[in-house]
């Protein structure tokens, strides 16, 4: 039996990452976490320039989940490289740099300067739903998704996993687009468009009014998005939202998911990603399956 | 790796005042705990995920439990969930977590150990850890319900302020600085944000070192999320921007390298 998985032509160790802005760049969990056990660290997004991101609150829990609008607060891509990179390369893992931006060429500018970097995919986030320019307004779009995608490919050394936004109507649509674009890969789902209100302060609950709703109550809408998209299209799938266990892991990757990110579940249990590596395998030995492949997207196939 | 979430034993638990709880928990976190640091808790309803961030109010002298003491913040809520928990009961903890108070700042000086609500609790393991000429407890509440204040006996002198006059002096923590005309050099405060913007202000009026616990809304704990950040005067060198990470640079600042 192997865990292994190829995304892109990147082979992985297992097909566990960690999901955006949830893990940093992996150094605060690395107390927590052993880094060589996950099959990527997947990092926080990354500008061409430092990010202040948003006024707080920035966060807020929210029944089955949580709400958070950081803004892409980000240290810019010089002090990323001479601090974040080295950091990982110190592990056993593969090394997946999320870029974020407000224009094509902000966006540009990044993947040109991470060409000349040991990391070993990019992960263009074009699905931010808590800034107020750029990032979605590439992932709400199909032609402009398309755009943004061959653009980035232009500057990229590394396969490109594209992130697609779940506040789309038909994220099929969307997948064939960066698909046409000439995407390597594609990651969903981001976060869902949310808002609290503080019944007491009758104010909302975030500075941002609005934030993505992320955490176990999304995890059923993400499973049946990242099917979808997986039936769209022919570039593996790295599904995400809400996994929280092994089991919920699984369920992205019977649905068409290559590998799996997690997020939210880290900050209920640093140690989650470990956790959920050994269940996978162990469900793998329970139910004979001799690859990640033999059990991809076999939803209903037997 | 050397750092994980335990599951702590609820030791005893009490009602201090309305809304306000005391609990002890047996866990390794005691060991290596400072005042002003915080313990992330945990509810074990899995839709309730995010950690509750609560203060460290006592650190008992074998290293092996410490105290909380915390506000309900309302019906189906975590720390509802949490007061209703008693000795034996199992409640899983992760810390002890960011900075705490530096105390040999206030070595030879005269120091005000200033606390208001539910910033109180911190103060008492502070007060009774501080090495320093002489110490000044002011502690400011809402009104009659001065939970912790008989606590603080033993660490110094204490002072009250009261927002409606029921005890000590009538307002804030500043208003019974002056009422008692009291002095001193440093100041160590944790309190609600109008209460440390006044203190940062009158610390910065006479030239007085201070340190100030934040609170925020935070999500991970541990400062990489980027839930809970405040701002800061300088470029942060971690953040690169004028950000500071209140869980892992905090939650005590010096009040003139933060804007608050």
């Amino acid at each position: 039996m192997n865990m292994t998985v190829n995304i892109a032509g990147v082979e992985w160790k297992n097909p566990v990452t960690t999901a955006s802005g949830t893990f940093g760049s992996g150094v605060e969990f690395s107390e927590y976490t052993d880094l060589n056990r996950l099959g990527a660290v997947t990092t926080k997004g990354v500008a061409n320039v430092p990010w202040p991101g948003n006024p707080t609150p920035r966060v807020a829990e929210v029944y089955g989940g949580m709400m958070n609008a950081i803004g892409l607060q980000n240290p810019g891509i010089e002090l990323f490289c001479k601090r974040d990179i080295p950091f990982l390369k110190q592990y056993d893992t593969r090394i997946i740099v999320n870029v974020c931006g407000k224009s094509e060429e902000d966006y540009c500018e990044t993947v040109e300067r991470l060409s000349e970097e040991p990391v070993d995919m990019l992960e263009i986030n074009i699905s931010c739903p808590n800034v107020k320019e750029g990032g979605i307004a590439f992932g709400q779009d199909p032609q402009a998704a398309e755009r943004i995608t061959k653009v980035v490919k232009k500057y990229a050394k590394q396969p490109v996993i594209m992130k697609l936004s779940p506040n789309v109507t038909d994220i099929a649509e969307m997948a064939k687009a960066v698909e046409a674009g000439g995407a390597d890969a594609v990651s969903l789902i981001n976060t869902l468009t949310g808002m609290k209100i503080d019944i007491h302060r009758k104010q909302f609950v975030l500075a941002n009014q609005t934030g993505g709703v992320s955490g176990p109550a999304i995890h059923p809408i993400a499973v049946r998005m990242v099917y979808q998209a997986a039936q769209a299209v022919k570039l593996p799938v790295i599904g995400m939202g809400g996994i929280s266990c092994a089991e919920d892991a699984i369920e992205f990757i019977l649905a068409g998911a290559s590998a799996v990110s997690v997020g939210t579940a880290n900050f209920h249990n640093p140690a989650v990603t470990m956790e959920i590596v050994d269940g996978i395998e162990e469900y793998m030995k329970r139910q004979g399956f001799e690859s990640i492949a033999d059990m991809r997207g076999i939803v209903n196939q037997s | 790796m050397i750092r994980e979430k335990e599951q702590a034993v609820v030791l005893a638990q009490e009602q201090l005042a309305e809304g306000i709880f005391s609990i002890w928990i047996k866990t390794r976190a005691a060991k290596e705990a400072v005042p002003g640091q915080f313990i992330s808790v945990y509810t074990e309803d899995r839709s309730r995920l995010l950690p509750r961030p609560i203060s460290i109010c006592e650190i008992d002298g074998n290293g092996q439990a410490l105290r909380m003491v915390y506000r309900v913040t309302g019906e189906n809520t975590g720390t509802k969930q949490f007061s209703r928990l008693r000795a034996g009961d199992r409640l899983p903890v992760m810390g002890p977590l960011g900075n705490g108070f530096p105390l040999e700042k206030a070595e030879g000086k005269k120091a005000f150990l200033m606390g208001g609500g539910i910033g109180v609790p911190p103060i008492l393991e502070l007060a009774k850890q501080i090495r320093c000429e002489s110490r000044q407890i002011i502690a400011g509440y809402r009104d009659k319900q001065t939970f912790l204040a008989e606590s603080f006996a033993e660490s110094g002198k204490l002072y009250i302020a009261t927002e409606d006059g029921s005890v000590g002096t009538r307002g804030n923590v500043l208003d019974a600085v002056r009422e008692n005309k009291l002095e001193a050099d440093i100041i160590y405060a944790c309190g609600p944000m109008p209460m440390l913007r006044a203190v940062k202000d009158y610390a910065g009026e006479r030239g007085m070192e201070c340190y100030i616990s934040l609170e925020e809304r935070m999500a991970c704990g541990i400062g990489a999320c980027l839930g809970c950040v405040c701002k800061s005067r300088e470029a942060d060198p971690h953040s690169n921007v004028k950000n500071k990470r209140i869980c892992k640079d905090g939650p005590v600042f010096l009040a003139s390298e933060v804007e608050i």
